[in-house]
């Protein structure tokens, strides 16, 4: 059994909320340097070199990379032999965003439903636990931009459907979005047990290395075709028009009721934040 | 892409009518700031017969809550917010005299009639570059609505803040155009 003090679970998830909020992922930053040779717009090649020298001037502290620092996401993978002492885990997390978000001069985006007063602290996160073999503590902090959540959606699809029906649900929903999510977008798309399950699918399959194939070569070529039928749409970077609407879209499958066919899209924006550390 | 233009607020009807979708436009001079909660007071007030917070004839209202300024700085990361939360606000702000908006995103088919109608100008700004755009603020002052934080109204002061007309007062429409231009059937 591995002993490890929450106070540290702290320290590393507010590290993890600045980082993710400043350093633009290599993958990501390699992929819209990608897209950037392919844009055949000029206006959406202008987009897309304001894009690369922001982030520059956000590793370098000028400011965050994006004013929305997001709701903050966060993943554990618990190794099982892991015991945690000093208080709850889940306060020590709650801590770790306050601290991350005040320290790191993050905009604090929760609010209340109706009121819309602000909670003020960036409280409370999305906290996903998972229970892993191993003595480890897996922490992803994924920072999501309330812009390209509100464009993403889960719908019961019938089983008569069929992957057409799924694909069909994804293009029109990147076409309805347009502009609004900040494109070039990255597209999660979760098919898999329950209506939260798929949705939970489609967040995870965001976390993914930017087009990285799923390891199913039959879902691989899905996540291909459906890109290719997202980048027809001329939507373009910032919806101005242009060939790079998307730059990967990554697909998550399980097994699903026989009733059902659960379809969930988790659209994130070109400012696709994540920072992991093990401990 | 069209030429490079550079507008200095207040703008006037000649300099609105001068602009086209696809232009793209570098703004200098005094700017607000405003998002749902703010615009929601906004219109409440003006339902009260009470004033607004400032005089909106001739100015451009800037959607966006910036992040805390770090120290030395006026502002923190400035990017534009989503602009079609401001739909159902926006065409009673340009009847009163609004000239521009900035934003990302569409926005409905009645702003776009008001942007004829009155002369106004619906910008675009690049999302997610909140870090460069905050290069070119600068001096930020909250002018009203403190308690709502990031979403109070600020007065800005902006240098050469890098915008393209997306919706132009002569019904042009940059989404529509690039769309149009960029898709292929099949
Ligand atoms: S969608 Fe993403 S890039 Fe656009 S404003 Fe929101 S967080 Fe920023």
């Amino acid at each position: 059994m591995r002993v490890i003090d929450v106070s540290e679970i702290t320290e590393a998830v507010a590290k993890l909320c600045i980082d993710a909020n400043y350093d633009l992922p290599s993958d990501v930053y390699q992929a819209l340097k990608d897209a950037y040779e392919r844009e055949k717009s000029p206006v959406g090649k202008a987009v897309l070199s304001m894009i690369l020298e922001n982030a520059e001037l956000a590793k370098q502290r000028v400011a965050p990379i994006c004013q929305d620092c997001g709701l903050a996401v966060v993943f554990l993978e618990i190794g099982q032999d892991v015991h945690f002492t000093g208080g709850s885990l889940k306060e020590a997390i709650y801590e770790g965003v306050r601290k991350g978000y005040k320290e790191g001069y993050l905009r604090k985006s929760t609010c209340h439903p109706f009121t819309r007063a602000n909670v003020g602290d960036n409280t409370p996160p999305v906290i996903h636990y998972d229970i892993v073999p191993g003595d480890k503590v897996r922490i992803v902090v994924a920072p999501k931009g309330g812009g390209s959540e509100n464009m993403s959606m889960v719908t019961m699809l019938k089983p008569a459907d069929g992957l057409e029906g799924v694909i069909e649900t994804v293009v029109n929903r990147v076409k309805e979005a347009g502009g609004n999510p900040c494109p070039p977008i990255i597209v999660g798309v979760g098919v898999g047990g329950t209506f939260e399950r798929s949705a939970f699918l489609a967040k995870k399959a965001l976390l993914r290395p930017v087009g990285k194939p799923n390891p199913d070569v039959e879902l691989a070529k899905v996540e291909r075709e459906i890109l290719e039928r997202i980048n027809k749409l001329g939507i373009g970077p910032m919806g101005w028009g242009g060939t790079v609407t998307a730059l990967a879209v990554h697909f998550e499958m399980e097994p699903v009721h026989i009733a059902s066919l659960p379809c969930a899209i988790n659209i994130n924006c070109h400012v696709a934040r994540h920072k992991e550390i093990i401990i | 892409m069209g030429d490079v233009i550079k507008l200095t607020t207040p703008l006037s009807d000649e300099d609105i009518m001068k602009l086209k979708a696809g232009d793209n436009v570098l703004i200098s001079g005094v700017i607000y700031t405003g998002r749902d909660a703010a615009h929601k007071r906004m219109i409440q007030a003006l339902e009260r017969g009470e004033e607004l917070p400032f005089d909106v004839k001739g100015q451009i209202i800037y959607y966006v809550g910036p992040s805390p300024a770090r120290p030395g700085r006026p502002v923190g990361a400035a990017g534009p917010t989503t602009s079609y939360r401001m739909n159902p606000y926006a065409p009673k702000l340009i009847a009163l005299g609004l000239k521009g908006m900035i934003g990302k995103g569409k926005m409905s088919q009645e702003v776009k009639e008001h942007c004829q109608k009155y002369k106004a100008v619906y910008f675009g700004a690049v999302g997610g570059c909140g870090a460069l755009l905050s290069q070119r603020i600068k001096k930020a002052e909250v002018i009203a609505y403190e308690d709502l934080g990031p979403e109070a109204v600020r007065r800005l002061e902006v240098e050469d803040f890098p915008v393209i007309v997306v919706y132009d007062a002569h019904g042009g429409d940059l989404e529509e155009m690039g769309i149009k231009e960029y898709r292929i059937e099949g």
